[in-house]
């Protein structure tokens, strides 16, 4: 099947692509997360040295994994409007960040109740933690510059060019637990194999997918939101059903 | 800036020649030049810098074992936030007048015409604080060792400093909530440096040998020597859009 991928890249032909979209990936994550949490807490065994404690695994993984990916995706997209200038690209962009810091925020934040446990302490000054932390920092700096620019376009770029430069942070915060002596444990997983338990594992990598299709979900429904705005002079804007239904209640 | 000759806001015709090396050195002199004109700002800046490193001992114990372990980290912070309060003065008041306008209309690539603000920036702001750090390290009891491998620590990595604030700079152009915003887009950048630099002092100190850390900053300083002169330049042109 031929697909003209240029003609996706404009917003009035995304619009309804993405509106599409977002219920397959919205059920698709509710679905994933109940299997998961079911694998998580219903038949994975306790851990052996951490005993109930490590089920925040199944939180904990898979945000600090999408907060790093979530990253690496905004930045790509950001790249993509630098070389083509395609509008949606700078919108995918702004969607993107929210989510990212969202995710970020969470990973530190179960970290912190997962490490009072078993290490006796919220936080530490430990290479992953900080470096995970400047994640946050950056993804609140992009959105505050977003905020403080006033004209999209610019905005845009002006982002772009942030997250790009900020992209080095990323492997910083992956190899870390290698380059590093720190206190947050080594990966569990890798390619070449796991030293998990296998429901431990499947529910862990369950998880991930149900964290990918939710921000999928909720970026595509800020996209929808951010094209609306953008784009509410032109007249296939206004030729929306939902629009005209609104502008209707609005006027009665 | 009035005081200034307008012939220092205009850039001058490309001479037939014109390369990348003709248009830093052009921005370097043309920068270097507004600076010493400016001496008493380039003073405020600095007293700025000894008067934070100042309220530490002030603000804790002038205890001399605390002071010697936290002194290379607030040289180090002190550096950081002096070069933080001194990146507006990099395309601000060019930006505001229209000479950055007329600077990037020039035929000179921006690219180089931006390293030179940028190393006109460090020669004015990072290198005396680089020259002033040993001497502020005695006041923390810093012994010979950790002040050398703190300045040469502090020589690699300014200029870093300065290339990364100069895109902070050029993307928060014009923008009401500059100073603010600018911290936010710059500090997380400039972490790395910090904990490479004072992690230097720190491992000499524990017998461990700076090399790793001082390696980590000059591999550091390569890569934003590289990459930030092009960020910075597409910054500007995003704000001059």
């Amino acid at each position: 099947m031929a697909l003209n991928w240029f003609k996706l890249s404009s917003p009035a032909s995304f619009y309804p692509v993405a509106g599409a979209m977002i219920p397959w990936f919205a059920w698709g994550a509710a679905i994933l997360a109940a299997i998961g949490l079911w694998l998580g807490f219903g038949i994975a065994p306790s851990d052996f040295q951490q005993g109930e404690v490590y089920r925040i695994i199944f939180i904990h993984v898979p945000s600090a994994w999408m907060s790093m990916f979530l990253y690496v995706v905004m930045a790509v997209w950001g790249a993509l409007l630098l070389g083509f200038g395609t509008r949606l690209s700078g919108m995918m962009a702004q969607a993107i960040a929210p989510t990212g810091a969202l995710m970020t925020f969470v990973a530190l934040w179960t970290g912190a109740l997962w490490g009072r446990p078993t290490w006796g302490t919220y936080w530490a000054w430990d290479a992953r933690m900080t470096s995970e932390l400047i994640l946050l920092f950056l993804y609140l700096g992009l959105i505050a510059l977003r905020q403080a620019i006033g004209d999209p376009r610019r905005a845009d770029r002006a982002c772009a060019v942030l997250s790009i430069v900020g992209v080095v942070n990323i492997p910083i915060i992956y190899f870390s637990v290698q380059w590093w002596n720190t206190l947050h444990q080594g990966a569990s997983v890798k390619l070449t194999g796991s030293s998990m338990e296998t429901t431990m594992l499947a529910g862990m990598l369950v998880m991930s997918f149900a964290f990918w299709f939710y921000s999928i979900a909720v970026v595509l429904a800020r996209l929808r939101v951010i094209i609306l705005e953008r784009e509410r002079d032109a007249t296939w804007v206004g030729a929306l059903a939902e629009v005209r239904a609104a502008g209707q209640g609005a006027a009665r | 800036m009035a005081a200034e000759a307008p012939t220092d806001a205009v850039a001058p015709a490309p001479p037939a020649a014109d390369g990348a090396l003709a248009g830093l050195r052009w921005a370097l002199a043309r920068d270097l030049k507004l600076a010493f004109r400016s001496r008493a700002e380039l003073g405020v800046q600095l007293l700025f810098y000894v008067i934070v490193v100042t309220l530490f001992p002030l603000a804790t114990t002038p205890e001399r074992n605390l002071l010697s372990t936290m002194g290379p980290g607030v040289l180090w912070v002190a550096a950081l936030l002096a070069s933080l309060l001194s990146l507006p003065r990099l395309f601000a008041t060019d930006h505001a007048d229209g000479t950055l306008e007329q600077i990037a209309l020039s035929s000179y690539p921006l690219e180089a015409l931006v390293s030179g603000k940028i190393a006109a920036h460090w020669l004015t702001t990072g290198l005396p604080v680089v020259l002033l750090a040993p001497l502020l390290g005695l006041q923390y009891y810093m012994d010979g060792e950790s002040l050398a491998i703190l300045a040469m620590g502090l020589l690699i990595g300014t200029p870093i400093l300065s290339l990364l604030g100069a895109i902070g700079a050029a993307l928060t152009l014009g923008l009401k909530s500059g100073g603010g915003l600018l911290a936010l887009l710059i500090l997380p950048l400039y972490v790395p440096v910090l904990i490479f630099g004072a992690g230097a002092v720190d491992a000499v100190r524990a017998g461990l040998g700076a090399t790793a850390n001082l390696s980590l900053l000059g591999a550091g300083l390569a890569l934003a020597l590289v990459g930030a002169p092009f960020a910075a330049a597409a910054a500007v042109r995003i704000a001059l859009d």
